[in-house]
């Protein structure tokens, strides 16, 4: 669960990015968060991983308060959420297999726990077939797949994604979400910013809307609600 | 197994791994690999030259000032006891370390001695010697004669005191600005170095800082990170030190040679023995070589962790 309480963040250039959040988001819910461009989206999802810290008020992650976590505490804390970007962060000198493990060894984990749980992520994400490809031999969703397994891969109980569907046609993006569904089915809790109109209108969740750093439309089963 | 073997065998498997990707690293920026430890080379080999000269003239330094003493002419007019008071007082000198005393028959031999043939011609004074007796002061460090050479002038029956006044003087001082300078500059070198390295690995990690925030956002901690970098630094380090002990102690080697078969006779210039001296210098480079590169990539990566 994420819990944010009166939280303020004000970059040192001036820009508030975050006036006043209070937000709850519980265990196993799938949320789109929506806004305009320059509104707050990025920091408010960067807050929920403590790549931005807050400069005002609460935020707990996972039972984890955010605001007075250690600097060296961090990495750990981080073992539990999985992130997904627009440009994949891939690694594109080492095959899609070693990407996905690069997640679990850089935690030391098992290598036959390793190369267990590599193989079982890679077929949730269709991509079995494909271990032994370069990332650069991959199309832009199968990419973006390689990515969201090694998000999961160490089974986070939440998931942030920042606007995964930017890059790929609308096909490839209905890929991508199903495969979040899936995700989410099974009890991941899933945090998703976009600026995908006909997904959050088709696959209805909880909308977030953040204008101007406050939230200024949280709705179950909600619309995207602007003009794309 | 128990939970803490199991600890210790990971760490094992991680230790490995970090040697293998530091390996790796190397081998894949093998320009900047190249330029490093370029740079380390040519800098070790100057603090090596300049480590050879300086401990070299150290040692000259040093054989010169042990063989300074202080030469105390006796009064004509002291007896035995009147010496033997005059023996003790200076024994009671803080800084004397020894004295010897030198009878004038002994001082007039090796003063005919030292003219060699020409020297005949002072026999026929053997039996009017004009020299005095002498004893021979020692300090027990060789800085201390000076302030020696003063007391023992104030003593009763000290005729005069000889010590090379004024060469001493500045012997010393051109020894002390000698080892002041050369410090200096291999201090000065040393952070040249550093500064070198740490901005070539830091390019190394610009061309890496991708992997490191995929690292960072997945859960791997800052010493996790550091350790490939670390490794990294270590062997470029080692890696550079390789040329400059090869050529300094092939140098050396010839060097030492020349002066000690050619120039046998001269008992001025001893250069220090090739073993152990070039076997120590070779240690102190690695570990320069160690420490710089270590410094330099733990330099760059510090402002990739903060987070």
């Amino acid at each position: 669960m994420i819990e944010m309480k009166d939280v303020f963040k004000k970059y040192p250039n001036g820009v508030t990015a975050a006036n006043g959040i209070n937000v709850y988001i519980g265990q196993g819910e799938f949320v789109y968060v929506v806004g305009p461009s320059g509104a707050g989206k990025s920091t408010f999802i960067k807050m929920m991983y403590r790549e931005e810290k807050a400069t005002k008020g609460d935020i707990t992650v996972n039972g984890v308060n955010l605001t007075t976590l250690k600097n060296t505490k961090v990495p750990i804390f981080r073992r539990n959420i999985g992130v997904v970007f627009q440009d994949f962060k891939l690694l594109n000198s080492i095959s899609v297999y070693d990407n996905v493990a690069f997640a679990l060894e850089v935690i030391e984990e098992q290598p036959n726990v390793i190369r267990k749980r590599v193989l079982e992520t890679l077929d949730l994400v269709g991509l079995k077939h494909k271990a032994r490809m370069l990332p650069t031999e991959l199309s832009g969703g199968e990419q973006q797949r390689v990515s969201i397994a090694r998000s999961i891969v160490n089974s986070p109980k939440v998931v942030i994604a920042d606007e995964p569907t930017g890059n790929l046609d609308p096909d490839t993006s209905w890929e991508i979400m199903k495969i979040f569904e899936e995700i989410n089915i099974r009890g991941t809790t899933i945090v998703m910013a976009t600026h995908n109109k006909d997904i959050v209108n088709s696959i209805k969740h909880r909308v977030i809307a953040i204008e101007g750093g406050k939230i200024a439309r949280d709705q179950q089963k909600g619309d995207y609600g602007y003009e794309s | 197994m128990t939970n803490r073997k199991v600890i210790m065998v990971m760490k094992a498997r991680t230790f490995r791994r970090h040697v293998k990707e530091s390996f790796k690293s190397l081998g894949r920026n093998s320009w900047m690999t190249f330029a490093s430890v370029s740079s380390v080379t040519v800098t070790l080999l100057l603090v090596g030259v300049f480590f050879v000269i300086m401990m070299n003239l150290n040692s000259v330094a040093t054989s010169i000032e042990q063989d300074v003493e202080i030469r105390v002419h006796i009064d004509v007019a002291a007896n035995e006891q009147d010496k033997e008071l005059l023996e003790q007082e200076m024994k009671r000198i803080s800084q004397v370390a020894s004295i010897d005393y030198s009878p004038k028959e002994e001082e007039l031999n090796s003063l005919i001695a030292s003219f060699g043939d020409e020297g005949e011609a002072f026999k026929l004074v053997e039996q009017e010697n004009p020299l005095k007796d002498v004893f021979i002061v020692k300090t027990k460090n060789p800085s201390d004669t000076m302030v020696a050479a003063e007391k023992i002038e104030k003593l009763d029956y000290v005729s005069s005191v000889k010590y090379g006044q004024g060469t001493v003087e500045s012997l010393f001082k051109f020894i002390d600005i000698s080892r002041n300078v050369g410090l200096i500059l291999i201090i000065g070198l040393l952070f040249t170095a550093m500064f070198l390295i740490s901005n070539t690995i830091k390019i190394t990690i610009m061309a890496r800082r991708y992997e490191i925030e995929i690292m960072r956002l997945v859960g791997a901690t800052n010493s996790f990170i550091r350790w490939p970098f670390f490794l990294e630094g270590l062997w470029l380090g080692i890696l550079g030190a390789v040329v400059p002990i090869a050529v300094i102690s092939t140098a050396y080697y010839y060097l030492y040679d020349l002066i000690h078969s050619k120039l046998a006779d001269n008992n001025f210039i001893q250069l220090l023995e090739f073993n152990p001296f070039v076997y120590q210098l070779s240690a102190i480079l690695i570990l320069m070589g160690a420490a710089i590169g270590i410094w330099g990539s733990l330099m760059s990566v510090r402002k990739f962790l903060k987070v």
